[in-house]
């Protein structure tokens, strides 16, 4: 609306005028004033805890009464290193995070894409993509366990007719099938984020652009490669690094969908960190884990966000 | 896009985005479609996508769980009251980070980014010995509270939008106008920012709604759960067997969130995005 008369504002505004330090000193206790009811939770039950369960990391902290905490040291971290079933929860950790952020990405950029053209029934599409963002993790955990039921699932009686199958399948407590079922279910949950930041990212890109290009003679194919995607590249970057920490750290879906069975072959680190936390009472370790995830997070961001530097420079 | 598409790309495109369509769509309409079936038809040996004798029961049934109407109301209160708090908290908070040049500003840019990357296991262990002295565990206020500082970071994020969209100009014009700090930030800036604080709150419940590891941690007593948590128990035990109840009651629960995010799709759609995207 006053799109044209802020450009035309002369910069007066902008300028800082030269204010007295009285002044300055009573908008800081304004600032600190407005700050304040939002600064004392924060410190007390997010930034407090945060840099306490870092230092439990490295104690042999236990739940209970009556129970003294010591300093350890990296006593947890050298039994980490022995402890084959975290390192196996890690890896399955790590595919996770990997298969569901890389398929989402995929998956959602290709919808983007489809959304971003002319086409018939792209409203019921658009609607429907967005439908798991307003869905309770548990609930999408439990409609998944409807749609993979083993008697009474939808797709054993869809594989079943389409002749694919001989025998109902129990997806979810099958060796093999667990973890795919499950990422399956995860890129599911995560599609409306992904499409609609990718979907915002298309809409800034010029067409002026890609008239351009159009004009010299390009096809679609080379105006994706060489236009549309150099320019998503910032908003590619900034989602799939999102939706890796999100899926590296997530609990509720698989929590519900497999409690990490069977076997283990689902159990995500967060379900195993809180299994020793909280169903052993393992505070100290289970802080440990946490600490070790965040270190593994940070390493993969940082190689992650440096190689997509310099492919940009 | 003045381009004209190929007679065989659009097939192919209308093609792909049918297959979108059947990935997205299938397992919502068969929840909705098990909710609507008698126990006989769910478990026949070849299901339809319609039921055939279409019933409530399964809904009465639902709402006959004493322990799922419970966890309802529990749920309600929890996300109303941390909407309301959330958004009275980070209201004032968002405005001075817009308009104040403090270094706190950077900080909190920090801590939201921080607050991503941080596996809840983290927070969540001394949180815990922090309730437990405050005897907080096992309380819905204590819940409350952790909802408020969970839900701070996209609260503040979203809010911060809103303020930087109010021109600067007017509060100047009302202080010119011998309007006092409070008499502006009451008179203009807030009737302004009324329909983000809408937006703001109705996010905030959803979120809190559909919440369910710290519910998991905070939570022990049964009276006391959240809708997500009885749901969870509910398939852990009985739920298993008796899909119908579990079908209509998730579907039930999904219906509050699903509402208030038709009101706020739009907005959260552009909203969001205009403030995080950046090309």
């Amino acid at each position: 609306m006053g799109l044209t008369s802020t450009t035309e504002r002369p910069d007066t505004s902008k300028q800082p005028r030269s204010r007295g330090s009285r002044q300055r000193q009573r908008q800081r206790r304004e600032a600190y004033l407005l700050l304040v009811p939002a600064l004392i939770p924060v410190l007390i039950f997010s930034v407090y805890p945060l840099l306490n369960g870092i230092y439990l990391g490295f104690t042999d902290s236990r739940a209970g009464l009556n129970r003294t905490t010591h300093f350890t040291g990296f006593e947890n971290y050298v039994r980490l290193l022995q402890n084959s079933m975290f390192w196996e929860s890690f890896k399955i950790g790590l595919v996770w995070a990997f298969g569901v952020t890389a398929i989402q990405f995929l998956l959602a950029l290709g919808l983007a894409l489809l959304l971003n053209q002319r086409l018939r029934m792209r409203w019921l599409v658009r609607t429907l993509a967005l439908v798991p963002w307003a869905m309770p993790s548990v609930i999408v955990a439990i409609m998944w366990r409807l749609v993979y039921h083993p008697d009474a699932g939808l797709l054993n009686d869809v594989l079943t007719r389409m002749h694919l199958i001989d025998e109902n399948i129990n997806w979810l407590a099958d060796f093999s099938f667990a973890l795919p079922a499950v990422i399956v279910v995860g890129v599911w949950a995560g599609m409306p984020q992904t499409t609609v930041t990718l979907l915002a990212g298309l809409q800034g890109v010029p067409s002026e652009l890609h008239e351009a290009g159009a004009v010299d003679g390009a096809t679609a194919w080379q105006r994706f490669w060489h236009v549309t995607l150099p320019q998503l590249r910032p908003v590619i970057v900034a989602i799939t690094s999102l939706d890796f920490v999100w899926n590296f750290n997530s609990f509720g879906l698989v929590y519900v969908l497999t409690e990490g069975g069977p076997g283990g072959k689902t159990m995500l680190p967060m379900l195993f960190a809180y299994n020793e936390g909280f169903e052993y009472g393992n505070f100290g370790y289970a802080a440990a884990m946490g600490n070790a995830m965040v270190v593994l997070i940070i390493g993969l961001m940082a190689f992650y966000l440096w190689t997509r530097m310099r492919e940009a420079e | 896009m003045n381009t004209r598409t190929r007679p065989f790309i659009r097939l192919l495109q209308y093609a792909a985005l049918t297959g979108f369509l059947v990935f997205l769509a299938f397992p919502l309409v068969w929840m909705v479609s098990t909710a609507f079936k008698t126990p006989q038809e769910i478990v026949s040996l070849h299901p339809t996508l319609i039921p055939k004798h279409p019933t409530l029961s399964n809904f009465t049934m639902a709402l006959e769980e004493s322990s799922l109407v419970r966890a309802g109301v529990n749920s309600l209160l929890v996300a109303i009251s941390t909407a309301l708090v959330t958004v009275l908290v980070s209201l004032p908070a968002s405005y001075a980070l817009v308009r104040y040049r403090t270094w706190l500003r950077k900080v909190s840019l920090g801590w939201i980014l921080v607050s991503q990357i941080f596996p809840q296991i983290l927070i969540v262990i001394p949180l815990f010995m922090i309730m437990k002295q405050f005897q907080l565990l096992n309380s819905l206020v204590g819940l409350v509270l952790v909802y408020l500082v969970w839900a701070l970071p996209f609260t503040l994020w979203m809010l911060q939008g809103y303020v930087r969209a109010i021109p600067p100009e007017l509060e100047q014009a009302a202080a010119v106008d011998g309007a006092g700090k409070v008499r502006t930030l009451v008179s203009v800036v807030l009737p302004l920012l009324a329909p983000g604080l809408v937006a703001t709150s109705m996010f905030t419940f959803i979120i809190s709604w559909n919440e369910f590891f710290l519910a998991l941690v905070f939570l022990q007593n049964p009276d006391l759960n959240t809708l997500p948590l009885a749901l969870a128990r509910f398939i852990g035990a009985e739920g298993a067997v008796r899909l119908g109840p579990l079908a209509a009651g998730s579907l039930l629960a999904t219906l509050p969130g699903l509402v208030f995010f038709a009101i706020l799709q739009r907005r959260l759609t552009s909203g969001l995005m205009s403030g995080s995207v950046k090309g």
